[in-house]
C-alpha cells in the first residue's frame, strides 16, 4: 500500500474510532481488510480505499473501522485481574454496598464477550451472598458485529479452551455440535450496547468497577488522557478501574492512582 | 525442575506435546499406553500426567482410576488430552480424578493455560 493510502486510512480511523494505526499494525490491514474489499467486488487494498474516497459510504467505512479495531479476547485473560476481582473488588463491594445491594459493571471493551461473561461467572458463582441483589453488567465495543457474536455467545472448542477452568466450562455451557454456548443465566447477565470510547460517556450512568482492559494501547496519550479523565467522573468514589498489563494511568493522568498490591487496578485519586 | 509423563499412543503427539513441555521448562518422559504409565508412575511418580483417553492395552481413564488408588498417586496433577471432546466424557474423567482436560487438537497456549489454572506454571 502506498504511503498516501495508508494516511488516508490512519486518518480515516483516527477520526472514526480513536484508533492509532501505526506502520507497525500495518500488516493487519491485509488479513482484516482484504475480505471487506472481495465483499465489494474489489480485488485490492488500493481498490478498496479508492472506492472509500470516492464515495463517502457510510457503511462501507463502518465496516473498515470495525474490522481494524475489533481485538482478540479470550476468557479470565491474564487470570490475576479476574482473581482480585473475585476475591477482594467483590467482596468489598458487597461489604460496602450492602444497604443499596446495587453494582454496577462496566466492560469498555467487551469484544465477543469472553470478558464480561468471565465476571458473570464470577458473580453467579457468588450468587448465595448476592441474593437480592441487583447487578448490571454493560458490555460495550466499537463493533456491532462482535457484539451480535458476544450476545450469542457461542465459542469454538479453541476458545473455550484458553483460559477458561474445565469446571466452569461444565457449570456454565452446553456444548452445541462443535462448539460450545455459554448458558442462558450467564447471557442474561450482561447487556450489550454498540459505544465508541471517544463519544460522551452521560448516557451510561455511574460504575462501581470498570473494565477497559487491552483497549487504551491502540489510543494516542491525548485520547488516553480524556479517556480515562472521563473515566474518572463515572466511576463511584470507591471504585475500581481496571486497565490491561501494559497499560497504566501513570503519565496519562492524575485522576486515578494505581492501588497498591494490586496490580493493574486504578482508583480515584486523592 | 517439574516432571511430566505424556502418556500416548501417538508417537506424533508425544512428540509435539514433548517439545511444548520442554519449552516450557518441564522434564518430559513418555508412555504408550495406561499400563506402561502405570508401571512408569509406580516406580517414580510425575508432578503431573498428559493423558490421552483411547490407547491399547490400558485406556486413560482405567490408567486415572488406578493411579488414584495406588500409593502416592492420589497428589499427582492430571491434565486429560483427548478427541473425546464431549460433556459426558469430560464429566467422567472429572469424577475419575482428573484436574483438567484439554481437548485436541491443543496448542502450547491451551497447555501453558491449562497449566497454569492447575497451579503448575
Amino acid at each position: 500500500m502506498n504511503a498516501a493510502d495508508f494516511e488516508y486510512l490512519s486518518t480515516v480511523l483516527r477520526q472514526r474510532s480513536g484508533l492509532v494505526l501505526s506502520t507497525e499494525k500495518g500488516y493487519l490491514l491485509e488479513s482484516r481488510l482484504l475480505p471487506i474489499a472481495r465483499d465489494e467486488g474489489l480485488e485490492s487494498l488500493e481498490d478498496l480505499v479508492a472506492k472509500m474516497r470516492s464515495k463517502n459510504d457510510e457503511k462501507l467505512l463502518s465496516a473498515v473501522t470495525e474490522a481494524m479495531t475489533t481485538n482478540e479476547s479470550f476468557f479470565f485473560r491474564d487470570d490475576r485481574p479476574f482473581t482480585i476481582f473475585r476475591e477482594d473488588t467483590l467482596p468489598g463491594l458487597i461489604a460496602s454496598r450492602s444497604d443499596t445491594k446495587k453494582l454496577r459493571i462496566w466492560c469498555a471493551a467487551a469484544s465477543t464477550g469472553q470478558e464480561p461473561y468471565s465476571l458473570a461467572m464470577i458473580i453467579k458463582d457468588m450468587e448465595a451472598q448476592l441474593a437480592g441483589w441487583r447487578i448490571e453488567i454493560l458490555g460495550t465495543d466499537l463493533s456491532s458485529e462482535v457484539l451480535e457474536k458476544a450476545k450469542v455467545g457461542l465459542y469454538s472448542q479453541f476458545e473455550v479452551q484458553r483460559g477458561l477452568p474445565i469446571q466452569l466450562l461444565m457449570k456454565y455451557f452446553e456444548q452445541q455440535n462443535e462448539m460450545w454456548q455459554i448458558n442462558a443465566a450467564i447471557r442474561g447477565m450482561v447487556q450489550y450496547k454498540p459505544f465508541n470510547l471517544l463519544d460522551s460517556f452521560t448516557s451510561l450512568g455511574k460504575f462501581d468497577v470498570i473494565f477497559c482492559r487491552n483497549v487504551l494501547i491502540y489510543f494516542d496519550q491525548e485520547t488516553k488522557t480524556d479517556i480515562l479523565e472521563r473515566m474518572s467522573k463515572l466511576v463511584a468514589p470507591d471504585g475500581s478501574l481496571f486497565l490491561g498489563g501494559a497499560e497504566t494511568v501513570i503519565g496519562v493522568t492524575d485522576k486515578f492512582a494505581p492501588v497498591t498490591g494490586k496490580r493493574g487496578v486504578y482508583g480515584l485519586a486523592a | 525442575m517439574k516432571s511430566c509423563l505424556i502418556v500416548d499412543d501417538s508417537k506424533v503427539i508425544r512428540m509435539v506435546a514433548r517439545r511444548i513441555l520442554e519449552e516450557l521448562d518441564f522434564q518430559a518422559e513418555e508412555a504408550v499406553d495406561g499400563q506402561e504409565a502405570l508401571d512408569s508412575c509406580l516406580r517414580s511418580m510425575p508432578d503431573v500426567v498428559l493423558l490421552d483417553w483411547n490407547m491399547p492395552v490400558m485406556n486413560g481413564i482405567d490408567f486415572l482410576r488406578q493411579l488414584r488408588q495406588s500409593e502416592g498417586g492420589e497428589g499427582v496433577i492430571v491434565v486429560f488430552c483427548t478427541t473425546e471432546n464431549d460433556m459426558p466424557h469430560i464429566r467422567e474423567a472429572m469424577e475419575a480424578g482428573a484436574n483438567e482436560y484439554i481437548m485436541k487438537p491443543f496448542d502450547k497456549e491451551i497447555i501453558e493455560a491449562k497449566f497454569s489454572q492447575v497451579g503448575l506454571l
